[in-house]
């Protein structure tokens, strides 16, 4: 008899598993509060996206017009399909010595895939993922960026 | 009171005062005709609507919302671009078969229409064996779906279209049988009858536990024969792109996607029907002024609720459950509903040989 009772323990658990999933459905149909949706372009001032959302890369400049990238080109070594290009300079400081620095953080946006590896792998924090997601221009050269802001430099004490 | 019933009685009296009878019936022919045709095409533009909107909140998103007041005119609009399409014939494809299917398929489920009970009095064709009717019928379908595949010439079609056939063949076992444990209770295969039997209670209450378990094994069968997921092995989008309408597109395309909606509603008709008591409203024992009540709403609203009220519940399934793999279907069928459903008709037989039903 134990392969009956085999039986009607399955039919028992098969279907005790399929009303808890139906509760939960039931549970979403009847609570629209819980729906993670948005009606995009009417609520485009009051958007809320999550905070992992990754739109494009951005330089963050602080007020002084400072950037933390040192130009050591990690994040352009990190990208998997060359979006980034880091051209650098010598410059000269007082002591004499010469010293690498960014020249130009040139950013395709049009070949970026966002997959965050260039944000993980830049060692000063200089770039951020920004959550801007409009990006629709008509020509597309336009999504070639330079992000170092003219004439910025590179923030105090950040080696 | 005006109802349904009153309506259809004026028509007729009309027609064969100021006609003579030959033609007065092939007025109410046509009459009929248009009447199944617009009743298909409003059940799918309604039935797409309700499935979005349903799957939209089950899944915690808002669903269509932009087309006509809040969304919709969404399938209107869906259907005027299908319209619009081209409809495509490929070149390998057997071309007679190829363009036939989708109105076999079509056709199965207008001739479905006729012995459905939609308000008191009001049904095309009061056939004597109702019950046989639909489901003989109802296997034609899978004809359609089969030359379908097989008029493709496409892998995939055919195989959507072989599963679809090994599909329909095992469950309509299960459902005839949870449809015989009704007639082995009401004593008749006509649909009119069959409620008239309901008058003081539907047989889901009626007929104790084995009822509701045909019940259960009905929704479960016709599930599978519509090809709804989770038993939607003869689309199977993520396998076989879309199974056996793969090579359809336009006008073609529309219908197979109409024929699954209005079988949907027609198999909850037909559930409805035998065991939540059709167009009978619902009645609790003595309460005769609750009743009374019950009894102010017409006859075909009630039938609509409980119809919709079931194909809701489809719906929930659809949007719920895990897809099975076919060998898991064909288990789920042979191992579990057929047994069960054998046991349970002996069991209602006992119960209507006993009397023990109310």
């Amino acid at each position: 008899m134990s392969f009956i009772k085999e039986y009607i323990r399955t039919v028992y658990r098969a279907v005790s598993s399929l009303l808890k999933g139906m509760k939960l459905t039931g549970y979403y149909f009847t609570h629209h509060k819980e729906i993670i949706t948005q009606n995009y372009p009417e609520n485009r001032d009051t958007l809320n996206l999550p905070e992992r959302f990754r739109g494009e890369v951005v330089l963050t400049h602080n007020e002084d017009n400072e950037h933390r990238c040192t130009g050591c080109t990690a994040c352009e070594l990190a990208c998997p399909n060359g979006t980034i290009k880091i051209i650098t300079q010598f410059d000269v400081n007082e002591e004499g010595k010469k010293k690498k620095a960014l020249n130009t953080f040139i950013y395709h946006l049009e070949l970026c895939t966002m997959c965050n590896l260039c944000i993980v792998a830049c060692p000063t924090d200089a770039i951020k993922m920004a959550q801007n997601f409009e990006h629709s221009v008509y020509d597309r050269s336009k999504l070639t960026k330079t992000l170092n802001a003219p004439g910025s430099k590179l923030m105090e004490g950040v080696e | 009171m005006l109802s349904i019933e009153s309506i259809t009685g004026s028509i007729q009296d009309f027609l064969f005062a100021n006609l003579p009878g030959f033609f007065a019936v092939l007025v109410q022919f046509a009459l009929v005709g248009i009447f199944v045709i617009s009743l298909f095409a409003v059940l799918g533009l309604v039935l797409v609507f309700m499935e979005r909107k349903v799957s939209a909140y089950m899944q915690i998103r808002v669903g269509p919302n932009r087309v006509g007041f809040k969304g919709t005119a969404q399938t209107l609009a869906d259907t005027l671009k299908l319209v619009l399409k081209e409809g495509l014939t490929p070149i390998g494809a057997d071309k007679f078969l190829f363009n036939l299917a989708p109105f076999v398929v079509m056709i199965g489920a207008m001739l479905l229409m006729a012995p459905i009970p939609f308000a008191r009095n009001v049904q095309i064709w009061d056939v004597n064996i109702g019950v046989l009717y639909i489901s003989a019928i109802s296997s034609i379908a899978v004809i359609g779906i089969l030359m379908a595949g097989w008029a493709s010439n496409n892998k995939y079609s055919l195989l959507g279209a072989m599963r679809s056939g090994a599909q329909i063949v095992s469950y309509e076992l299960s459902a005839g049988l949870s449809i015989i444990a009704i007639v082995i209770l009401s004593g008749s295969l006509q649909l009119s009858e069959i409620i008239a039997s309901q008058e003081n209670g539907w047989w889901i209450f009626k007929g104790h536990v084995p009822a509701l378990i045909a019940f259960v094994i009905f929704i479960i069968a016709v599930t599978a024969e519509t090809n709804r997921a989770p038993f939607d092995m003869a689309e199977a989008e993520s396998e076989l792109t879309a199974g056996f309408h793969t090579e359809y597109s336009g006008m073609r395309f529309a219908l197979f996607f109409l024929a699954e909606y209005v079988n949907i509603f027609i198999a909850c008709a037909i559930g409805a029907t035998l065991f939540l008591g059709g167009w009978l409203p619902f009645h609790i024992g003595s309460w005769t002024a609750f009743n009374h009540i019950m009894d102010y709403i017409p006859s075909s609203i009630w039938f609509m609720g409980k119809t919709f009220f079931l194909i809701f519940i489809i719906m929930w399934f659809r949007w719920t459950f895990p897809r099975l793999r076919i060998d898991q279907l064909l288990n789920l069928e042979w191992k579990y509903l057929l047994p069960i459903s054998l046991i349970n008709v002996l069991i209602m037989t006992i119960i209507a040989i006993l009397g023990w039903h109310f």
